[in-house]
């Protein structure tokens, strides 16, 4: 289906749902195609396909509401569909809260091209796909005597969505992303550790075809022989691509519905001081070819660029038309976009160089949150630092804190901010960090 | 069960929550022919013949492949959710499809259609067939039928119980938990129902087909004192129909949440470090999903990534400690008539008294370890290819005591509440994430804890299993396991462990 299309299915389906009995109705239609391929061990282990097509309804009836999807697209049984949603809405409770947004709020077009769809993947043959993946297989295999496995992957997607709603949203957005990754597994005395790289990107054209496969075998070869090293309080430094762990329980607790439901440690927060005063990000959805880059959230609400922390103090929360009525709040738009983090003076390199006893976190591994005390704990990977210098890796240790507490000892942010994802996260350095080891 | 074909159809008011999401396929009521519990009634509710079947599978067959396979999957989901004492939203998704593999040794090429036409499968049968990269041709078979056991009969369809005969247990839970403690500020209630269809069909001829309920139900309290607000949750999982929701499931998963969340305010953070750890039975089994069970899936063994890839057949654990993975427990939530690629399910021995016995396999991990397959191939659905994944995994009884296994440990932890945990399957390193338990002081439970993650090394775990009590317990909790971005419903369970040995996530004086 192309956009057009769309547009006139989503129609006929939203004003058969209002002859149906539904004051209000929102419909959106999903597709996205993708395509992968992984080499393992100089073979193609999978190669996959696939083009996914969903709709949702989401309908507003007699004051109460209920939303419905599927990968059904006929006409006539979308009807039925629709129908048969309409008379499970009505056994539902009346809720006073639930009505589409605004229309003020909705985008309401005209703004220039953000760039972050590529058709041209379409037109790339399987071949060229194959090639590029072997070709960062071939950066690591055979490479070193100790490597188990190399597993290289080829990934890209192109996806499409339109959206309308009955008091008079009307917009579609296309995004695309194109990837190539490594991961290599090596054999030392004591495990099997594996490590990764990847590179992503919005345009072919941009995408990073090499020193994958070099960098995952790196990575891995420096885990050898990790060893656990005293429990104590420790400086950290935290890698950028790893940041984002930490970061999500922060995030989820900036949500309205996370705030309704009492499950977020920052309710009540809202200017004053939340982080370090170190920490400034700003969430903007208007970066040319940023990977969160989006005129509007999934209600049709504009997106606006506006600072989430300010030199530690809290500013915005992400706040939906639903939760935003019951919290008395006005909405915002319900999900992030890009952020964006103020930066500091030095590379991990020289972070690392400038500790003199203490941890780089390379990775996390399960733990979770508590997200209405903010308490964590989590299992961490990395590097055992002294003199600035790595010592050796360390791994099966625990970081464990209260989200309140642990931000403001973020003592540096470095200038290496991660591309190739919507949170642009730098590493960072956080002080007097709990860690569990022997 | 035997669910004709006239009652999926019907419509209106009373039969919502099935009706509404069912395709129209099934609404056309020509012939009124019974879907029952057979293969014909099962290609008929996806609209192919025996002859269609065959013309997709020679299409991926096409370019020299060794084997393909059709899996046909049509699911109903509904969710009914509870916020502010009433239930003010409902939710519903419908799935429909076929995914079509195909292997050249242990090349695989998949791809799939989310509608069944002839035309459309063969396209998606084209393109699956491109991993074989020569010509060849694939002889006719003999179709094989293979009509499973059934471990989880269904006394009322999902389809056929219409959301308003849901709502009043939400209320009850809600009901029951706020009557719990004065300090619940707020509760949140949600069920999920769904019914899978699935057919497999593959170029060996084998035939087989499943009908797969599912409901799960979470309640989740929120208790305010003097300033403070801790949060816990419930969760139950069965593959049953309707059945599943009772006044006594009610009742007692209301009773559980509001003890565990009234804990919290009691409960501070353990020192870090080693120590040894209790785990106590039932949801305890994460240990086992974790520690152990990821690393015995044959797939990171094929490809010697998993740190237990050279210890088939050694001792890895005192002899006291017996491993299983079941697909067989009548209603679990784990368990499966038939695997994903239509193989017949058991409950596969791991690790059998203390030596490591047998991996979790696929067809491909099968085939390569030249084994009978156990039944593990699953796919998280039409859309995904299968690998090898749990099913229920737990720990037979051992020769210990609960007390005796308690009163043994000086300064450890006794744990028994967990929200998730994760493994790193090569390093062997594994956590789990601990909502709530208790100090272990001389020999006796003390002050209680809370939200600390424990992490450990797989083998050295299971080496460092100490004692085995005799007092197992399976955790019906609605727990989902993801690998490779698949999501599968499992279940665990184990008596009371001892580890001699674990780093507990805590601070630091």
């Amino acid at each position: 289906m192309n956009t057009e299309e769309k547009y006139t299915l989503a129609s006929l389906v939203m004003d058969h749902a209002l002859k149906s009995g539904a004051e209000q109705v929102s419909v959106s239609i999903n597709d996205s195609r993708r395509s992968n391929i992984d080499i393992r061990d100089q073979k193609i282990d999978k190669l996959t396909e696939s083009v996914r097509n969903s709709l949702t309804v989401a309908l507003y009836v007699e004051k109460k509401y209920s939303a419905h999807s599927t990968s059904r697209l006929k006409k006539e049984e979308l009807f039925r569909f629709v129908e048969e949603a309409i008379a499970a809405t009505r056994f539902l409770a009346e809720d006073e809260f639930r009505t589409l947004p605004e229309p003020d709020l909705y985008y309401k077009g005209g703004s220039q091209d953000l760039m972050i769809v590529d058709n041209s993947l379409d037109a790339i043959d399987a071949k060229a796909k194959i090639d590029l993946a072997t070709q960062i297989h071939d950066e690591a295999f055979k490479k070193d005597e100790r490597i188990i496995s190399v597993t290289s992957s080829y990934s890209d997607r192109i996806s499409n969505r339109v959206l309308v709603t009955s008091n008079g949203f009307k917009g579609d957005a296309s995004s695309s992303n194109v990837s190539l990754s490594a991961d290599v597994s090596v054999k030392g005395e004591t495990g099997r550790p594996s490590d990764y790289w990847y590179e992503n990107a919005i345009f072919f054209d941009k995408l990073a075809k090499s020193n994958i496969g070099t960098k995952a075998l790196d990575r891995a070869i420096k885990k050898l022989g990790p060893k656990k090293i005293k429990s104590g309080k420790y400086p950290v430094i935290i890698e950028n691509r790893t940041v984002s762990s930490i970061l999500y329980p922060f995030y989820s607790a900036l949500l309205g519905s996370s705030m309704y439901r009492k499950q977020s440690f920052l309710i009540g927060k809202e200017n004053k001081p939340v982080a370090s005063p170190k920490l400034t990000v700003i969430d903007d959805p208007f970066i040319r070819s940023g990977f969160g880059s989006a005129l509007f959230d999934s209600e049709g609400l504009a997106t606006v660029k506006r600072p989430v922390i300010e030199a530690g103090v809290l500013r915005n929360f992400y706040i939906d038309t639903y939760y935003g009525k019951k919290l008395k709040m006005k909405p915002t738009t319900g999900e992030s976009t890009n952020l964006i983090f103020g930066t500091g003076e030095r590379d991990l390199q020289k972070m690392v160089e400038g500790m003199k006893t203490g941890v780089l976190i390379t990775g996390f591994n399960g733990g979770n949150c508590n997200g209405s005390t903010g308490d964590f704990s989590y299992g961490i990977e990395g590097f055992y630092i002294e003199n600035g210098k790595i010592v050796h890796p360390v791994n099966e240790m625990n970081i464990t804190g209260n989200m309140n507490q642990f931000w403001f000892s973020l003592v540096e942010l470095g200038n290496d901010v991660l591309e190739g994802e919507a949170f642009k996260t730098p590493s960072m350095m956080f002080e007097n960090a709990d860690l569990s080891g022997i | 069960m035997n669910i004709k074909r006239r009652e999926f159809i019907r419509i209106g008011g009373i039969t919502v929550a099935g009706s509404m999401i069912i395709p129209s396929v099934l609404q056309s009521c020509r012939g009124g022919a019974p879907l029952s519990q057979s293969a014909s009634g099962y290609m008929d509710h996806f609209e192919v013949t025996p002859e269609i079947l065959d013309k997709v599978i020679a299409a991926a067959m096409e370019k020299g492949a060794d084997y393909a396979d059709l899996f046909f999957e049509h699911t109903l989901t509904n969710q009914s959710t509870l916020e502010d004492g009433k239930v003010n939203s409902a939710y519903s998704n419908v799935g429909f499809g076929v995914g079509i593999r195909v292997l050249k040794g242990d090349q695989t090429g998949f791809a799939y259609s989310e509608t069944v036409t002839p035309e459309a499968m063969l396209k998606a049968a084209k393109t699956a067939a491109n991993i074989a990269g020569s010509t060849g041709k694939s002889g006719s078979v003999n179709i094989s039928e293979f009509t499973p056991p059934n471990y989880y009969p269904v006394v009322n369809s999902w389809e056929n119980s219409s959301i308003k005969s849901k709502i009043p247990f939400l209320l009850r839970m809600n009901e029951k938990v706020f009557a719990g403690d004065k300090r619940i500020t707020k509760v949140n209630a949600f069920l999920v129902d769904s019914s899978s269809y699935i057919m497999f069909y593959s170029s060996e001829g084998k035939l087989a087909w499943d009908y797969r309920p599912m409901g799960v139900l979470v309640g989740i309290c929120i208790m305010e004192d003097k300033g403070r607000v801790e949060n816990s949750a419930v969760t139950r999982g069965f593959r049953t129909g309707f059945e599943f929701l009772t006044d006594d499931l009610i009742d007692e998963l209301s009773t559980d949440v509001v003890r565990q969340t009234a804990m919290l305010f009691e409960a501070t953070k353990p020192k870090a470090g080693e120590m040894a750890v209790v785990l106590g039975a039932g949801e305890s089994g994460i240990l086992l999903h974790e520690a152990m069970g990821h690393s015995f899936e044959a797939d990171f063994n094929r490809k010697k990534t998993s740190i237990f890839s050279d210890k088939m057949g050694k001792k890895v654990s005192e002899s006291f400690v017996t491993i299983v993975d079941d697909g067989t427990i009548p209603g679990n939530r784990g368990a499966i008539n038939v695997d994903d690629e239509g193989n017949p399910t058991e409950k596969t021995i791991l690790v059998n008294n203390g030596v490591l016995s047998s991996y979790l396999h696929d067809r491909i991990s099968a085939d390569y370890y030249k084994v009978k397959p156990t039944g593990n191939g699953r796919r998280q659905d039409f859309r995904s290819i299968p690998i090898p994944r749990m099913r229920s995994t737990y720990m037979e009884n051992g020769p210990h005591k609960k007390e005796e296994i308690i009163a043994s440990v000086k300064n450890g932890i006794y744990v028994d509440n967990f929200s998730n945990g994760q493994v790193n399957i090569g390093p062997g390193d594994f956590t789990f994430f601990v909502k709530f338990g208790y100090l272990i002081e001389n020999g006796k439970l003390t002050r209680p804890i809370k939200d600390v993650n424990i992490i450990g090394n797989g083998p050295q775990a299971l080496a460092d299993i100490v004692m085995v009590g005799d007092d197992k317990k399976m955790s019906n909790g609605a727990w989902t396991c993801g690998k490779d971005g698949q999501g599968a419903p499992v279940t665990m369970g184990t008596p009371t462990v001892k580890v001699q040995k674990l780093t507990v996530g805590g601070i630091n004086s």
